[in-house]
Order: structure tokens, then sequence, then C-alpha cells
């Protein structure tokens, strides 16, 4: 059996867990899936995730799980985990994910794999992963007994290809025993450093920039690029870190998500975190002296040279 | 407050990756090296509360001689003292084997808090700081952008995704994984590397226990998913011909 651990907040679900689930059909050719719910109210996610073509959904309410902390999970999963026995443990790469898995992995001493973006079957079925800041892919297998965790990157597999049951599939919940006192850390409610003044992802051009900008004085240039190509201005993390951009306009995991008719990387190496904000985007232009950045391997135009010549050179013909 | 900051040395952002024979790792001996970056903001943090809250900050690392660099360049930061857990297999160890030679040479220090990087620019496990703490039966918490130590009690800044945040408290000792940009990096001074030369490396040993959880059965270039057409010629032509086909081909601009 293969369990795919769902995520959800007050009856919220994490849509990641639908790729989740479809990365389980991929790997399960004929074995069962059962979806797990942990946290309270998690009756109408179940209800929700009970249309796609799994077993069974089991939903998992316990005090120990509210609010999230890594350790209420880990004790309450190694509980389900061991009633349930699956071969598999998947889970969607958020996160909360890598706050609590690696700790329930190490506490049932099992494998576990992050960030897998494909699964490749054969006598020995591998996962695929990112390595080396994206420069290089492992396929990879887990060692020692079962269950193996993978976790899976998020936008590995897509919603849309979900097989969905042609009647809903059973739910029940299962109750597990936490010892409370085994809880740790007090979490205070999540909120939000400012107010998203600016809202990019809505914005139809947006021109990012990277490391490559080298200078703070330089983002005048990629500045005048959006204006000249009517778009939002954006960055990468370590952008935004130096407080040459705000953090506002930070895309990517830690960031906003966006999807734009046209994105531009300047100077962007493609980082996985910066990725996963952006490969939504319809049309990706990237300017890199690094002919070998991982970058490249999702846009559509690439040029490869010195941004600083090439830049300029763009603004004067889009004005042409 | 007695702090262990735990660094690994990685290929450095501008090294082209190339493979050994039996393409499941890197071929060593091409690379160039430096201090995981995420692990320098943990190292900076370290030396920031030390500053505040007095004590040591004993920087460790588990890898093959070369990773003496690093320890080297942590210590001329202002790093007290190092422990060096050494074996050539820790270079491509999986996240299991890293956190357990972590773990037997800190158990016994008993650091008052553990601060490591989210994770690491090589193999991008984004565990070993996790699995650490479970290792030291340690609470901890993850991807942290502000750190207050009071009174033995421990109250972080978690970064959540899109933008939130959320303040976790818990005891002391602890495991921190720290995010990139909680800081403003310091470097090296003159007197820095030189006092550093004198600082005390710890060498240990690797246990024979820590069987790895993982293998990398096949590594190699990642296949292109689109088709990517690159522009050549020179600034001026390259960015003429983008231009027509952002305008014609692609229809972004107008």
């Amino acid at each position: 059996m293969i369990l795919v651990v769902a995520e959800q907040r007050e009856g919220k679900l994490n849509r990641a867990t639908w790729e989740t689930i479809v990365g389980a059909q991929q790997l399960a050719s004929g074995a069962p899936i059962t979806v797990l719910v942990p946290g309270a109210n998690g009756a109408g996610v179940a209800r929700e995730l009970a249309a796609a073509q799994v077993k069974e959904v089991v939903t998992l309410e316990h005090a120990a799980l509210e609010p999230y902390t890594p350790d209420g999970y880990t004790a309450a999963l190694q509980d389900a985990i061991g009633q349930l026995s699956p071969t598999y443990v998947l889970l969607p790469h958020t996160y909360q994910t890598r706050d609590f898995a690696p700790k329930l992995a190490a506490r049932m001493d099992r494998a576990i794999l992050t960030d897998v973006t494909a699964i490749k079957p054969g006598s020995e079925t591998a996962f695929v992963r990112p390595m080396f800041q994206g420069k290089l892919t492992a396929d990879v297998v887990p060692l020692g007994p079962a269950p193996h965790f993978v976790t899976f990157q998020i936008g590995a597999f897509r919603v849309d290809q979900v097989a969905k049951g042609t009647s809903p599939a059973a739910v029940r919940a299962v109750t597990v025993n936490v010892d409370p006192s085994a809880i740790r850390q007090k979490p205070e409610a999540p909120f939000q450093q400012a107010k998203q003044a600016v809202d990019l992802s809505q914005a139809e051009r947006i021109v990012s920039v990277g490391r490559g900008i080298k200078e703070q004085t330089n983002i005048e240039v990629a500045k005048k690029l959006a204006e000249a190509l009517g778009a939002e201005i954006a960055a990468s993390r370590p952008i935004c870190d130096a407080g040459w951009l705000p953090m506002e306009r930070q895309v990517g995991s830690s960031g906003q998500t966006v999807a734009p008719k046209l994105y531009v990387a300047l100077g962007i190496s493609g980082a996985i975190q910066h990725l996963v904000g952006m490969k939504g985007s319809n049309t990706v232009v990237a300017i890199n002296k690094d002919p070998d950045a991982p970058i490249f391997e999702i846009a559509d135009y690439g040029i490869v040279g010195d941004l600083f010549e090439i830049v300029p050179a763009i603004i004067e013909a889009v004005k042409q | 407050m007695k702090i262990a900051v735990c660094i690994k040395q990685v290929p450095s952002r501008e090294w082209h990756p190339r493979l050994n024979d039996t393409k499941t790792w890197i071929r060593d001996q091409d690379a160039n090296f430096e201090m995981n970056e995420p692990d320098a903001y943990a190292l900076e943090e370290a030396l920031r509360l030390k500053e505040k809250h007095g004590g040591d900050v004993v920087v460790c690392s588990a890898g093959p001689a070369r990773v003496a660099q690093v320890i080297r360049e942590a210590l001329a930061r202002g790093a007290d003292r190092a422990i060096h857990v050494e074996d050539d297999a820790l270079a491509s160890a999986d996240a299991f084997v890293t956190s357990d030679a972590l773990a037997s040479a800190m158990k016994e220090e008993k650091f008052d808090l553990v601060l490591t990087g989210l994770q690491s620019d090589d193999q991008g496990f984004a565990q070993v700081g996790v699995v650490l703490a479970e290792k030291l039966g340690l609470p901890h918490a993850t991807i942290i952008m502000e750190v207050q130590a009071q009174d033995g009690n421990l109250r972080v800044k978690r970064e959540l995704e899109g933008g939130w945040f959320q303040w976790v408290a818990m005891p002391l000792p602890a495991v921190l994984t720290i995010q990139s940009g909680i800081n403003q990096l310091r470097y090296a001074t003159l007197k820095g590397i030189m006092a550093a030369k004198k600082k005390e490396i710890r060498k240990a040993s690797a246990p024979a226990s820590a069987s790895p959880k993982q293998k990398i059965v096949s590594l190699y270039v990642p296949e292109k998913g689109k088709k990517t057409q690159i522009i050549g010629g020179s600034p001026a032509e390259a960015a003429k011909e983008l231009v027509r086909r952002l305008r014609d081909e692609a229809r972004v601009i107008s």
C-alpha cells in the first residue's frame, strides 16, 4: 500500500497534495493508495480527496496536531504509519514537510528521498531529484526496509493528470496515542510581515533580476528594461536578501508565485527555489553569461552573454 | 551560551559539473569549493548571538581532509574552535550518515544551541539539521529568519511559504536551520585570519555504525524540458532578433 500524507490547515487543502496523489498513482501500478488527512476539520478535505482514484481516505485528528508542530506530527504520524504499514509514504515537498518528515523518517530509521521530480520504474524503482543547484540530476534508490519516504517537488506532477474514481473512495478515521509532553515547540499564529502591496501574480510581464546583476546600482538597467516592456520588476531571493529590492518583489518558494505572459530572467541561474515560483510563465527569456545555467532548461529564448551589453540593446530594439 | 554551527563545504557556484567514471558522483579533483551559503548565515547568526550573550562558537564539519579550508575560514570569521569529523566517504554521504557523524562528535559537548543552514547547495536534502536534532534528542525549528535567546528559552521566527511567518518558542538546548538572508555576512579580517591559525581543530573519526539510506545509481546533466532557442550574434543583433521573436512568434510584447 502507498500512503499519501495530505497537507491541510483548518480544513483548507494545500493543492500540492493533489500533485502528490498523481505521483502516487504513477508509482502504484495497481497497488492500493491510501490518503491520510492529519489535523482538525479534515472531514471536508477528506471528502474532496475521496474523488481521486484511491482505495480509501483516512482522517487523523488529535490534539497533538493542533497547532502544527514537528514533535506533534512526528509522534502522531509514526503511530498512524505503524497501523497502516505502507511500503511508501509520499508527501509534497512543502516547508511543513521539510520541518517534520526528516525527523519522522529518522525516528523510524527509514530512508527519505526529498525534492523528487519524477519516478523511474524498473526492476528497482528509482526516484529522480536535482542536485548541485539543478546543474545535475540524480536517479536515487532508497535503501533498507520499508516504508520509504519520498517528498515531491512542487509542480513535479500536474494536478490535471489525477485519475478520478468512478465513485468516491471510502473515508474512515484512525486514532493515535500521543503523549502531549513530547511536544516541545510552542507556535504562535502565522502572520504576514507586510501586506503585499505588489501582487506580481497578476502581472502580464515581469523582468526579474538575480545575482548576475552584481551591484545594487545596476538594478536601474533592469528597471529601464521593465519600463520599456511594460513589465513589473522582480528578483530572486539573494537580491531581496541584500535589500536591493523589497522582499515583496521576490519570486520563488519563499516569495510570490507568478505566471505572466512574459518572464525575462536577467542573471538568474535558476535555482529550484526560484524556478518553482515562475515555471508557470508562458514565455521565458533567459539572459545569462553561463551557458550551463539551469534557467536555460526552462527558457523559451536564451541569450548567452553579458547582460550589461544585451539589456541596453534590447531597450533600444523595443523602442524601434 | 555554547553554540555549535554545522557547516558544509560544497562546490563553488562557478563550478562546471564533471562526472566521475562510474557517473555516480562528481570529479572531486576538478571542483573549487566554498562554504555552503546558508551555513555561512548560520555561522554569522552564531557569532552575533555570542556577541550578545557571551559564550563560545564551535564550528563542526563532516567531510574529507579538504573541508579544513572552510573550517579555517569560519575560525577566521570569529568561531572559537572546531570539530572536524574526517572521512573521505563523507564527501558524498547522505543526510543520515552525515548526521550520524556530526552527532557522534557533538554529543559529549552538550551544546546549548546548534545552528546549521536550511539545506546544502550540493545534494540539497534539507534534512541534516532536522535529523541531527532527532539524533541528539533535541527540539528543532526550520527555515529561521530571527533568533531570540533568553533565560534558557528560545523564540524564533520561522518562514512559511508565500510571505508568511510564525514565531515559535521552545526550550534550550535546541537545533535551528537558518535561512539565507537572516543577517548580513561579515568577512574575515587579516587579524582574524592570523588568529585562526592558533585555534584548535579537534579531529574525530566517523562512527562505523552509520549505514547509508539511499544510493545514487546515476548522475547526469539534466535533460532539457523545453526546446530553448538560443539566439546568437553580437549583443545588438541578438537583442534585435529577440525582440522580433517576442513580437511575431510569442506575441507577448507590442
